[in-house]
């Protein structure tokens, strides 16, 4: 195809430059023709002899020859009417001889056989000869830069497909192995940052999250073996020494503890079904636009008798109050649960103070930060993820699953849970991105 | 109090049924949607209780179709479902209360009572009086023997709820859900809390409390000794 192209191309150029050449020189052929017939016309053959003479010996291309009835050469520098002008009146090209320094020539030229009254003929010509060299050597030159921009394309596409064909097979292959269970491996990318590094990005993207995804599966199936067996082993234990009790109080505090113990698993399990359908975006259908200040007030005025009761002051600042589109009970829950978590984990008596703060710029953020213990910074990740209670806290009550609850509700909002150093304590940051401006109120 | 209770699982439908004529209630059951909408067209109930997910007919359509009969029986959803978009479907669909399973048996008795007195004229009542506390819903005002008592507007709410249910348990989520507006699990005791803080504004220095608990239910508001 682009060969096709490149020779329409150069062959139109070729035809166009031959053309416009071919039509100048017939163009001057036919004005010399029309000066001399003038010339006839006001002197006679003499008048004409004598132009033909004088034009013949200035120098330059330009042929002429003046023959009588008999073919005798009257006046000009060809030697005779060369033969194959004769049969066309439109004129036609010709070769000739030459002397040169070096001998006779043949050179080729154009020219135009005209009969003159007494039998006279005249021969008006061109020497074409250096044209036609130039014209040849043109040719070669398209010829040859057609042939070697072919070749060179020929194997640029060659190369480039091979390239092609070897990225597209290492993904391929990449993508194969990863099917057969190395879940960790990714599609190379060359940095060259092209449209398959692109693709790739994207499905490297997708293939972090189906890892972690995995990750925290195998997390929950390990952790439920742990966190949920043991209340439910307790509770069986328990059922089962009273059932060899004698019947008596004994029996009803059991009962009274098996409700609790189950209570508790409920609790566990209902948090781990949210966690599961809100990571797999369940609940996004319910959103509405959302003072995130307002949210963040609620959830504190419903905590904040909690805190008081177990030493702790907290408190409220919110200077913005960006709009954000979300739930309002997944992210009271959230907030609650930051909250919950400092009340927990913190010590009233050196550090009483909770501070839960709205901040707006880009994003919009709920802070709940303490100036208790903290969790140490090689922990923090780990501290988001399901039914993970860091050692130091393995003793406390709860399931465990209270901030990586956060952390989901944070991300089916497309925003995303930070725990940062408060230097003391916890700085929980719930970052969500805020809503668009309301219809009518464009920025 | 007449409950149709229309829950597929037989040991559970016996097990409601049980505990409401234990509270001396009269329980009728049905094992599947289309025997549950039969029912409840043909008689007169106080309060239905619909499971969510039921064989023949699912509870949401039970409830579309008695509603655009026209009836206006309050309808307790029971569900397996406890995620927000459920509730709100639920609800949409006709529901009148929706309550996730697993539940405590104390608490779904002590939301079919509460629907049951939906109806009641205490719903439109402009003043609650139980015994000497009295809060007047038009100027927001409660006094106790008399004496003004100071509310912030959340404890007046919380004690608005309760004393509009005075005599009954009011359970601990009902509260969080009516008072708060919020449907998931605080984690901790946070309705302890504000109950207490509530008792200290109401019965502090009052020989007789009005705010009684109920042990591993909930709270209830009354006048004297039980």
């Amino acid at each position: 195809m682009f060969l096709v192209a490149i020779a329409a191309v150069v062959g139109y150029i070729f035809w166009l430059t031959s053309e416009q050449l071919g039509r100048e020189l017939a163009g001057t052929i036919s004005a010399e023709v029309a000066g001399l017939r003038e010339r006839f016309e006001s002197g006679g053959i003499a008048e004409l002899e004598r132009a033909v003479r004088a034009r013949s010996g200035a120098p330059g291309n330009s042929l002429y020859v003046l023959v009588d009835g008999s073919g005798r050469r009257l006046a000009g520098n060809l030697s005779g009417v060369p033969g194959n002008l004769l049969g066309s009146p439109g004129g036609g090209s010709f070769v000739y001889d030459r002397e040169t320094d070096l001998g006779r020539e043949e050179r080729h030229a154009v020219g135009v056989a005209i009969a003159v009254p007494g039998r006279l003929a005249l021969v008006v010509g061109r020497d074409v000869e250096e044209q036609q060299t130039f014209a040849a050597a043109v040719r070669r030159t398209f010829l040859w830069g057609t042939a070697v921009i072919a070749l060179a394309g020929l194997i640029g596409g060659l190369l480039a497909s091979r390239a092609l064909l070897r990225r597209v097979d290492t993904v391929t292959e990449a993508s194969r192995s990863i099917m057969t269970g190395s879940l960790s491996r990714r599609l190379p990318v060359s940095g060259s940052g092209d449209e398959f590094d692109r693709l790739s990005h994207g499905l490297n993207a997708m293939l972090d999250r189906i890892e972690q995804l995995m990750i925290g599966l195998r997390e929950v199936s390990d952790n439920i073996a742990h966190d949920l067996k043991t209340p439910l082993t307790r509770l069986r234990n328990r059922a089962e020494a009273a059932l060899g009790e004698a019947a008596g109080t004994g029996h009803k505090r059991a009962l009274e503890l098996t409700i609790e113990e189950a209570d508790g698993l409920i609790r566990t399990f209902n948090a781990l079904l949210s966690i599961a359908r809100l990571e797999a975006g369940h609940g996004s259908e319910s959103f509405s636009r959302l003072d995130l200040a307002a949210v963040a007030r609620e959830a504190v005025e419903l905590y904040e008798p909690v805190a008081e009761a177990a030493g702790y002051r907290l408190e409220v600042a919110t200077t913005d109050s960006p709009a954000i589109r979300g739930d309002r009970q997944l992210i009271g829950q959230a907030i609650g649960n930051l909250i919950d978590n400092a009340i927990k984990y913190g010590r009233p008596s050196a550090s009483p103070g909770i501070f839960v703060s709205v901040e707006a710029d880009r994003e919009a953020r709920v802070v709940v930060a303490d100036r208790g213990p903290g969790i140490p910074s090689g922990d923090r990740e780990r501290a988001t993820k399901r039914f993970v209670r860091l050692e130091a806290s393995r003793s406390e009550p709860g399931s465990g699953l209270g901030l990586s609850l956060v952390a989901a509700v944070a991300r089916l909002h497309g925003g995303g849970l930070r725990l940062e150093d408060n230097c003391p304590g916890l700085r929980a940051v719930i970052a969500l991105p805020r809503a668009p401006a309301q219809d009518g109120t464009s920025i | 109090m007449r409950v149709l209770v229309i829950e597929d699982d037989r040991e559970t439908q016996g097990f409601i049924a049980r505990a409401l004529k234990e509270q001396g209630h009269t329980a009728d059951v049905a094992g599947d949607g289309e025997a549950g909408l039969a029912l409840a067209e043909s008689e007169a109930y106080d309060v239905l209780v619909v499971d969510r997910m039921l064989p023949r007919l699912d509870g949401l359509t039970v409830i579309e179709r008695l509603r655009r009969a026209g009836t206006g029986t309050p309808v307790l959803i029971l569900s397996a479902l406890g995620d927000v978009d459920d509730r709100v479907k639920g609800l949409k669909s006709g529901g009148d209360d929706y309550l996730t399973k697993p539940y405590a048996l104390s608490e779904l008795m002590a939301r079919i009572e509460a629907l049951a007195r939906r109806a009641s004229p205490a719903e439109s009542s402009t003043s609650y009086v139980v015994g000497d506390l009295v809060l007047d819903r038009l100027s927001h005002k409660v006094t106790r023997g008399g004496e003004p008592i100071v509310l912030q507007p959340r404890e007046y709410r919380l004690l608005e709820y309760l004393m509009k249910h005075a005599g009954h348990v009011v359970t601990r989520t009902m509260l969080l859900e009516n008072v708060w507006d919020y449907h998931f699990d605080p984690q901790t005791n946070v309705i302890d809390v504000h109950v207490s803080r509530l008792r200290g504004k109401i019965d502090k220095g009052f020989a007789e409390p009005v705010i009684h608990t109920i042990r591993g239910v909930g709270y209830m508001v009354r006048a004297g000794a039980p």
